[in-house]
């Protein structure tokens, strides 16, 4: 019931916070818990056949948001709606029909897979308990499954301690096409590979998205991988998004000095690189979140305003946004 | 990424061609191998012969031979007999099938009951996991013996009550190990994977995180037989688990007990069987912890 | 290069190193026939994928092979030794003082009940002999050149209650702390966010500018490897397949395994549909590898005469030299 330009995930001011347990004594002497913000009012669409890449580095949050998204961890603020269906305030079961539309396919791809499960089961495994097939389709299924991410239906008996990282990774991936999800979250999907397997695992995908129509969020550190494979791309930043656009208009001139700084800090093959590194200063503990906008103690562009105040989204047309007081008004690039 | 190689896990070593590294791999492997089938055969080898003892031509345990009596070890009497003329091996042999079997009852049905307590409660977390845990903590507070003799003390000296006393107190180690265990696998990504996949929780429990955590307990179980056949044996001694003339293997050591500086044998071999029991248990346990590469090493 | 310069003598020179681990299934040459050399205030680059031998190497160079596996054949020569036929003592000597080693997790490399100064003041007194005042000047001193702020105060310390990037920068403090002429480091930022990454790569190049420290940096990454190295060597299944200058290496890359490689990373600017390029086929097993040129599985240009490749290396240049005797040997 998808109208073709309506987005297919609609997630809005999502927020998450931590907080540590405190010990008896504090509680007693009237401490305040230790309060952790992970997510801070993140908003994201995503269309049906669309690629969405999230780029962030310790302490953005990304790997919460994936988490959120798909209610493994319960968000405390803010909606996410699922083709039109609420998803934070699901039933059990209206839960369980969402969770076979949206898949997420994790970074490791060791631990990702159960070590006592054979590849065939723990592929065939999810539409059996969701009755999807009958037991007697099982076989064929898998083997569709197998074939669709490039292995050999030999695989099925083996277990994932006798595969390479890259094939358990396949294995994890023909998984969660199982229930024939409308949406892959992929969370460092490639980053425990090898580059060349890296390679053969983001064609695969790009591939199957585009045959299956899957729309997939992309969620990296490296920012090569998510120029080859998504559209568009949002920068988190302390559980924020601090700017979202075109990949390809994001990366090339990029209107936050954050984006600016980890495209300059990202090791490329050129070989004369500046001598100062890209951003100084440590990632702040998102603990004790700054006053005023997030990354203004390390930002080279601050101003006064920047200590205090929130910056505001800035459209900049074509679907472009940037979170910051300073660079979208000017027409250079930052320092 | 750490060492670029690295012997995958439980792979023995072993070689085709030789040099020193070859031997020496080689070696270990043949140590962890022999630990392992020792066990084995000593175990199969008591317990053979405690379930075959009739067709292997031992028959009444309780045969008084007052002519016979204490006799030391001869070919006729393997293991002599005792102050009312019975063969010692003939009773140890019919003992063993009670001590035996004590063992692994006591050590098994706790074990299924404390595993899945602690799994369900170690996944679950919130109330159950804290009322588990406060009772685990209650029951592993009291010293072992302690309990079993209440126990024994209201249903009274007897196989019975022996059998109840370890039931009620036995299955919170094993909700303990599991329960840790589990801790850590709940994070696990394949176990996040079920959940996002839409299993229901048991089948997530059951079938998939159990199978992970069962390790630390079952290298245990082999210890906690030994544990629990020395108690029985420690209750029959004062005269607080079978009731004579059954043998049991406390029993016939307290049976030798006063007869000790003059017939040796009467309690100082069944007691040599208890010994070889714990070791050839041991052994077992050593054996699959290697076997299953992990440091999981034995303690008792 | 000035005709009159003389070549300075190389500080560490690996001939032949080979290191085996005896498996089930037969003896697994992790590294096998890998030489190279390094010079004062040079970095030189080890890349490969993951099990190609570049940590064992860099293990092995120290004595540190891990159990059950031992340097089968080779030299290692340092400062005029070798130091494959040193003593335990030796080593130990030449460990931490001479020649220091940074690891990939720094989490796991600092004793996590032990504070900062404690750790650094260990090696502080103990290798180095100082007197418990005079380690500690020592000790905020190396902090601060390492980039801590508020060094004095961090001596007090837990590892845990560090960030990853400041404990690294602690790792590089003890290594440097006894001015070692070689710093070994192995994947010294790979577990680091990208622009922490940057900040420690261009530490190490401060440092180095500084004292002349050599340092040999194993990495998979090649955009690390061309910031941080000026020569580098590429390893597959244990063989070197390529060595030369790094920029040379990475822009006109001899062999197929290197083009593979470089061809593979995704650019950060796709021109168009140009996406990473994948190299076809499966990691090698080690244990199952074929005759003379590891790589010849998975090379487009692989043709039966490669089972017969002597793997040494060669080239129009002594500088530049591949182990591929058909692909990019044109002279430039």
């Amino acid at each position: 019931m998808n109208l073709n330009g309506a987005p297919l995930l609609e997630v809005e001011g999502l927020s998450k916070h931590f907080e540590d347990r405190r010990v008896a004594a504090d509680r007693l002497r009237g401490r305040r818990a230790a309060r952790l913000t992970a997510l801070d009012g993140v908003s994201l669409t995503v269309r049906r056949n669309e690629t969405v890449g999230i780029v962030g580095e310790s302490g953005s949050g990304k790997t919460t948001l994936a988490r959120c998204i798909v209610r493994l961890v319960e968000a405390d603020g803010g909606s996410v709606a699922f083709d039109g269906a609420d998803v934070l305030a699901a039933d059990a079961r209206e839960l369980r029909r969402i969770r076979r539309e949206v898949q997420l396919i994790y970074q490791d791809p060791y631990s990702s897979l159960n070590p006592r499960m054979s590849v065939g089961r723990a592929i065939s495994e999810p539409a059996l308990v969701h009755r999807l097939i009958e037991p007697d389709a099982a076989e064929r299924h898998r083997a569709e499954l197998l074939e669709r991410v490039g292995l050999p239906s030999s695989a099925a008996a083996l277990r994932p301690h006798e595969l390479s990282g890259g094939q358990r990774q396949r294995v994890a991936i023909a998984r969660s096409l199982a229930l024939n999800p409308r949406m892959l979250v992929a969370d460092e999907a490639v980053s425990a590979l090898d580059v060349s397997i890296q390679a053969q695992i983001l064609a695969l995908l790009e591939r199957l998205t585009r045959e299956l129509g899957l729309a997939m969020i992309f969620i990296s550190h490296q920012l090569s991988v998510i120029a080859r494979l998504s559209q568009r791309v949002a920068i988190m930043y302390l559980g924020r998004i601090v700017e979202i656009g075109p990949t390809a208009e994001v990366f090339s001139n990029p209107r936050h000095p954050y984006t600016a700084a980890l495209l300059r800090a990202h090791p490329t093959l050129e070989l004369d690189k500046p001598r100062a590194p890209a951003l100084a200063g440590e990632i702040p503990s998102p603990y004790h979140m700054p006053e005023g906008c997030r990354f203004h103690p390390r930002c080279p562009l601050v101003e006064e305003r920047c200590r205090t105040v929130d910056p505001p989204p800035v459209d900049l047309g074509g679907g472009r946004r940037s979170w910051c007081h300073v660079l979208p008004y000017r027409s250079d690039q930052p320092p | 990424m750490s060492v670029a190689v690295e012997p995958r896990a439980g792979e023995e070593l072993g070689l085709r061609d030789d040099g020193t590294l070859g031997r020496r791999a080689r070696s270990e492997r043949r140590w962890s191998a022999l630990t392992l089938w020792t066990g084995v055969g000593i175990m199969a080898g008591i317990v053979f012969m405690s379930l075959a003892a009739p067709l292997l031509g031992f028959e009444d345990p309780n045969r008084q031979d007052l002519a016979q009596v204490l006799k030391p070890p001869s070919l006729d009497h393997p293991f002599g007999t005792d102050s009312v003329g019975r063969d010692i091996f003939t009773r140890v042999l019919y003992g063993g099938r009670i001590d035996l079997l004590f063992g692994v009852v006591t050590t098994y049905v706790p074990l299924v009951l404390g595993v899945a307590l602690g799994a369900i409660a170690g996944y679950r977390g919130g109330w159950l996991d804290t009322v588990v845990n406060r009772l685990v903590d209650t029951v592993i507070a009291f010293p072992f013996i302690v309990l079993v003799l209440a126990i024994v003390a209201i249903f009274g000296p007897g196989l019975t009550g022996a059998y109840i006393g370890v039931f009620v107190v036995g299955w919170a180690l094993y909700a303990r190990l599991t329960r840790g265990e589990m801790l850590v696998m709940r994070e696990r990504e394949f176990i996040l994977a079920a959940q996002t996949l839409g299993y229901p929780t048991w089948r997530i429990v059951f079938v998939h995180a159990l199978p992970n955590v069962l390790r630390p307990s079952i290298v245990f179980s082999m210890a906690d037989i030994v544990l629990n056949i020395l108690l029985l044996s420690a209750l029959s001694y004062l005269g607080l688990g079978v009731s004579p003339p059954t043998p049991e293997w406390g029993a016939l050591v307290a049976e030798g007990q006063s007869v000790l500086l003059t017939s040796w044998w009467v309690a100082t071999l069944p007691g040599l069987v208890i010994v070889l029991v714990g070791i050839g248990l041991s052994l077992i346990g050593d054996g699959i912890a290697d076997r299953m590469g992990r440091d999981f090493k034995l303690t008792a | 290069m000035n005709a009159t310069t003389t070549v300075a003598e190389p500080l560490l020179d690996v001939r032949g190193l080979t290191v085996g681990f005896p498996t089930r299934s037969g003896l697994l040459l992790a590294a096998h026939d890998v030489s190279f050399s390094i010079r004062t205030g040079r970095t030189l680059g080890l890349v490969g994928e993951s099990g190609c031998g570049k940590s064992v190497t860099l293990r092995a160079l120290l004595g540190l092979v891990p159990y059950p596996g031992a340097i089968l054949s080779g030299a290692v020569g340092w400062l005029g030794r070798d130091l494959r036929t040193a003593s335990e003592k030796e080593l130990r000597d030449v460990r931490g003082a001479e020649i220091s080693m940074v690891f990939q997790d720094p989490s796991s490399s600092l004793n996590p009940v032990f504070s900062i100064g404690d750790q650094l003041g260990e090696t502080l007194r103990v290798r180095l002999g100082m007197r418990r005042r005079e380690a500690r000047a020592r000790a905020v001193e190396l902090l601060e050149r390492v980039g801590i702020p508020s060094a004095r105060r961090r001596l007090a310390s837990y590892p845990h209650q560090l960030s990853g990037g400041m404990r690294q920068r602690v790792m590089i403090a003890l290594a440097i702390a006894s001015r070692p002429k070689l710093l070994l480091a192995d994947e010294p930022t790979t577990a680091l966010d990208v622009t922490i990454q940057e900040q420690i790569l261009v530490l190490l190049r401060d440092v180095q500018a500084e004292t002349g420290m050599a340092i040999v940096l194993v990495s998979h990454d090649l955009g690390v490897i061309a910031e941080a190295c000026d020569e580098v060597s590429v390893m597959y299944a244990g063989r070197l397949l390529e060595q030369g200058p790094a920029g040379a290496v990475l822009r006109w890359a001899m062999h197929p395994y290197t083009r593979g490689l470089v061809a593979a990373v995704p650019p950060l600017h796709p021109a168009g549909a140009n996406g990473a390029v994948p190299i076809a086929g499966q990691p090698p097993n080690l244990l199952e590898l074929p005759p003379g040129c590891p790589f010849a599985p998975r090379c487009p240009y692989a043709t039966e005469a490669c089972a017969a490749v002597p793997m040494t290396l060669e080239g129009p240049t002594p500088h530049h030299r591949s182990a591929c005797p058909f692909v990019g040997q044109e002279a430039r």
